[in-house]
């Protein structure tokens, strides 16, 4: 391989109780490279994801990150990447600025350049000029953006992107990948990325991983895998390898709110 | 300033002073109290004890403001986990220690400017402060109390998912601890199991304190306030950074 991996996973498991959410799987992703992490609902993109950003504890496993090992340096490990969550994370009753500035002082971004990277990263997303409004007074594109330049306030290697156009109409879509494409090609910067959009990961993603019940079936480019599969587009690979059957996920913590019953917390 | 625990501090500050609504509305509690309480049982008091009600009851409801106003503070972080603003914090290069106590050090502050006001509401309505020069003391007791019940309120959301536990919080934690403080009438004469459960209730000790710094009346004298009070306000302060360390997402 000429290039070195910037993220590696070899046989990293993740089990809640009996149930294996990630089975065993192993996979590499280059310096600079756009990798795409593709499954049904439930397959185990998020746990995964939340594996490599520090957020939960393999069961078993070895995880590499930027050469460091985001299980025992976790804060090291942090700094290093960006990540842009499922769900929004924003604090709605804050302004758009002060977002920013938030997530600069806890990544330890120097008050210098503070304020320049700010207004840098919010022209690039062409919120600038709401920087002063509430947050909960933007769409839900808007904040999808604000996120984006959030996660890179702290130039990371890498960002994680979970789902970044979820909800979205088709011209914010464009307008996301375009930001992320140039941000990849001008900072040389890694991006992981899940979408279930197979059109915009066919369009976008270097290399590609398509996991189901916990486990990778197919690893390679868009076009290594339509041949495999003899398909003519990565929405039918993706239907042939993975099947037509509608998946569960887990609820998440909006559902769980209505519920109703469940009151003092499961651990998880 | 550039601290994970300044911005989180002051982000609690800021959300505060913003939600006016959330003032006003959480002075309408103790203003009735006051009032209700105070005016309605006030020569019942003064024909018992020949002291004045409004001067006994004032301190137990600036403590009842700072009780109320904590305890929603720390149990914030339910909203903060439902709206995913928790995931953003705890993914960051920050120990959870800092985030928790710039969260508590937030909410208590929050909850003495809620204090401070309702004492000024308190002025107002006839309360007596007998030497300005104590209110130093007064205000070292608001800030062990605000401190306590902010983490309180954090240790109980650091298990909870969602709001459902609210209303048993709300009915088997923090109506308990503030009828059962001696905020609302005087120990001494109360039954004795009241008095013992009383005697167990760190509020009890916070109260006694701003009683005594303001009105110069004590139960326990302001030494023995001020060491329960602060001793169990570490306990909980660590308890809840505890519980917050362990939260998973």
């Amino acid at each position: 391989m000429a290039k070195e991996n910037i993220i590696d996973v070899k046989n990293l498991v993740k089990k809640f109780k009996d149930f294996a959410a990630v089975d065993d799987i192993s996979f590499g992703v280059e310096k600079g490279q756009m990798f795409a992490f593709l499954g049904p609902n439930g397959a185990g993109k998020t746990t995964t994801i939340k594996m490599l950003t520090t957020l939960l504890n393999a069961t078993s496993g070895d995880i590499s990150l930027n050469n460091l090992n985001p299980i025992k340096e976790k804060n090291k490990a942090r700094k290093t990447f960006g990540i842009v969550f499922q769900d929004p994370s924003l604090d709605d009753d804050l302004t758009a600025f002060e977002n920013m500035e938030f997530h600069a002082v806890f990544y330890g971004v120097p008050v210098k350049v503070r304020k320049e990277r700010i207004e840098y990263l919010m022209k690039f997303v062409g919120l600038w000029d709401r920087r002063n409004s509430l947050v909960k007074s933007f769409s839900g594109g808007m904040k999808r953006r604000l996120e984006i330049a959030r996660g890179l306030i702290h130039h990371p290697k890498i960002l994680f992107l979970d789902e970044p156009t979820l909800g979205l109409d088709p011209q914010t879509r464009n307008h996301i990948w375009e930001y992320i494409k140039e941000l990849n090609k001008k900072e040389g910067m890694t991006v992981f990325l899940t979408t279930h959009y197979m059109a915009e990961a066919e369009k976008v993603a270097d290399k590609i991983a398509i996991i189901d019940s916990g486990k990778i079936i197919l690893e390679g480019t868009a076009k290594e895998i339509k041949k495999k599969t003899k398909t003519k587009n990565l929405e039918d690979a993706f239907l042939k390898l993975t099947g037509h059957a509608i998946r569960d996920e887990s609820a998440g913590a909006i559902d769980h709110l209505r519920q109703g019953a469940r009151v003092w917390g499961r651990r998880r | 300033m550039n601290s994970p625990v300044y911005i989180m501090w002051l982000r609690q500050v800021k959300k505060y002073l913003r939600s006016k609504a959330r003032i006003i509305g959480s002075l309408g509690q103790p203003i009735l109290f006051l009032v209700a309480l105070g005016f309605g049982l006030g020569h019942l008091y003064q024909q018992t004890t020949g002291g004045n009600f409004i001067d006994f009851l004032a301190p137990g409801i600036i403590a009842m403001s700072i009780l109320f106003t904590a305890m929603f503070a720390g149990i914030e972080v339910i909203w903060d986990r439902q709206f995913g603003f928790l995931k953003e914090t705890l993914v960051a290069p920050v120990s959870r220690f800092k985030i928790m106590w710039g969260r508590t050090l937030g909410g208590a502050t929050t909850a003495i400017l809620q204090g401070i006001i309702v004492l000024l509401i308190t002025l107002l309505i006839g309360f007596r402060v007998v030497n300005w020069l104590y209110f130093p003391i007064a205000l070292i007791f608001m800030i062990l109390i605000g401190l306590l019940f902010t983490s309180l309120g954090t240790a109980l959301a650091s298990r909870m998912n969602d709001m459902q536990a609210f209303p048993l919080i709300m009915n088997f934690i923090i109506m308990p601890i503030f009828f059962l403080s001696g905020a609302l009438f005087p120990l001494d004469s109360a039954p004795t199991a009241l008095k013992i459960i009383a005697d167990f209730n760190p509020l009890t000790y916070g109260v006694d304190g701003i009683r005594a710094a303001l009105t110069g009346v004590t139960q326990f004298g302001i030494i023995p306030d001020f060491f329960v009070c602060a001793l169990v306000t570490a306990i909980i302060l660590i308890f809840g950074s505890w519980m917050f360390s362990r939260i998973q997402i």
